[in-house]
């Protein structure tokens, strides 16, 4: 599985974000998006996902689904959480794994919140949880449903080291199965070899 | 994807029925509605038992659209709506079905307690059942033309205003249509059974054409 860009550019409002970008991940490596704040790291995330347009270029995604776009191969996260803070941890990743298409039985969820530890506020309203433990039921959405493309914008934003650390072992297998990260983060990730894409005044590709 | 259909419903009828009291509300927002008006008119009975249809049929109009501005701004604040793109639903989908649950959990309480609302304007048995019908057969079209209104109001902060402006004025056939078929019994100038089919007309093309139009607003407002 190889995903490549040519040539992208991205606009918003006017503005030129991204210019004649180019760069290629492949199955089992983790590419990770840095550079300072405003430098186009999550709208490039968001660009990969299908949300913004693409000014000039094209992303394509080899080794997958030919008929699903490169969106529906992959997980987007967000800064946002997207939970519901009315429903139970429990509701809302049952209601994604249905959305997503994929096994939504209580067996299914509770063992994705059982590995990021956190099977014991499974029926809690998302609402009375910490940010961290909000943060932990968002990326067990990516174990509910099997998707090879994760879209990851600041990860582990609110995680405790610990934390930090069982995402690091998620990410690790994921990409040892094949998967495909591309992350933006400030942050280390705890991922050994990975590519790094420095976007900024001059975009380029760092070993 | 019937699977991931049923899932959103049942997300959604969740959701309305633990945040705020859901469909209560809305009847509350009704019930003052229609209580108020006696105030206005005076304590005539004639004259409110003859114009009753059409004070059901816009204080549920009003009620309809409360809940509406937030039928997407919700998904579009938390992110869900990122990921609901993405899903394995086609967006249109994704409209219809949420509009499904939001008219399952707003519309038909308020289509449920009409007749007894029309009590306290002094309207007959028939004239109560027939604005309950025409209420059944016209607010889907409501529900589906406000989901376009909300589509293109999601991102602004406080759309419900400019969502009202947006949508009272697309819904003034299905007023017309459904206060004529809802007051045939109370001295109105049509027979029930016209109106009231192109009511269902209405109807039956907002369901089948707003899901597109709002889908294609959320794609276009997001970007």
């Amino acid at each position: 599985m190889r995903l490549s860009a040519r040539d992208i550019a991205i606009e918003r409002g006017g503005r030129s974000i991204l210019a004649s970008l180019s760069f290629e991940a492949r199955g089992g490596a983790a590419l990770v998006l840095v550079g300072p704040n405003g430098a186009g790291k999550s709208s490039l995330l968001r660009a990969i996902a299908g949300f913004l347009p693409l000014a000039a270029g094209a992303f394509a995604l080899e080794g997958g689904a030919s008929e699903a776009s490169i969106g529906e191969q992959a997980h987007y996260l967000g800064h946002a959480d997207a939970l519901k803070s009315a429903l139970t941890a429990g509701e809302n990743l049952a209601f994604w794994a249905g959305a997503l298409g994929s096994d939504s039985s209580s067996g299914a969820w509770r063992g994705a919140l059982q590995r990021l530890g956190l099977g014991h506020v499974a029926d809690f309203p998302v609402g009375a949880l910490s940010a961290g433990q909000k943060r932990r039921v968002a990326l067990a959405r990516l174990l509910v449903a099997p998707r090879p493309l994760w879209l990851l914008d600041e990860p582990t934003t609110a995680l405790d080291a610990a934390a930090q650390g069982l995402f690091a072992g998620i990410m690790r297998e994921h990409l040892a199965a094949g998967g495909l990260i591309v992350a933006a983060t400030h942050a280390p990730l705890g991922l050994e070899g990975a590519a790094t894409l420095v976007l900024g005044a001059s975009s380029r590709v760092a070993a | 994807m019937s699977g991931a259909a049923r899932a959103l419903f049942t997300r959604e009828w969740r959701i309305a029925r633990r945040v705020g009291g859901g469909a209560s509300v809305g009847a509350v927002f009704f019930l003052i509605l229609v209580t108020i008006m006696p105030f206005a008119l005076g304590p005539d009975l004639n004259l409110l038992a003859r114009i009753g249809p059409a004070i059901l049929w816009i204080a549920a109009l009003l009620a309809a659209l409360l809940g509406l501005d937030r039928l997407f701004q919700g998904d579009a604040d938390d992110g869900s709506l990122d990921v609901l793109v993405n899903a394995s639903l086609p967006l249109e989908l994704v409209v219809l079905v949420k509009c499904a649950a939001h008219w399952a959990s707003s519309a038909l309480p308020l289509v449920i307690v009409s007749p007894l609302f029309g009590l306290m304007l002094a309207m007959e048995a028939r004239p109560l059942a027939l604005v309950a019908l025409s209420l059944v057969a016209g607010t889907p079209a409501l529900t589906m033309i406000g989901a376009i209104g909300a589509a293109l109001t999601v991102s602004l902060r406080r759309g419900g205003l400019l969502m009202a402006v947006l949508v009272l004025p697309l819904a003034i056939p299905v007023l017309i249509f459904g206060v004529s078929a809802a007051s045939a019994a109370s001295g109105g100038y049509a027979p029930f059974l016209t109106p009231f089919l192109m009511l269902c007309a209405i109807s039956l093309f907002a369901v089948a054409a707003a899901p597109f139009a709002a889908a294609a607003a959320l794609r276009h407002v997001r970007e």
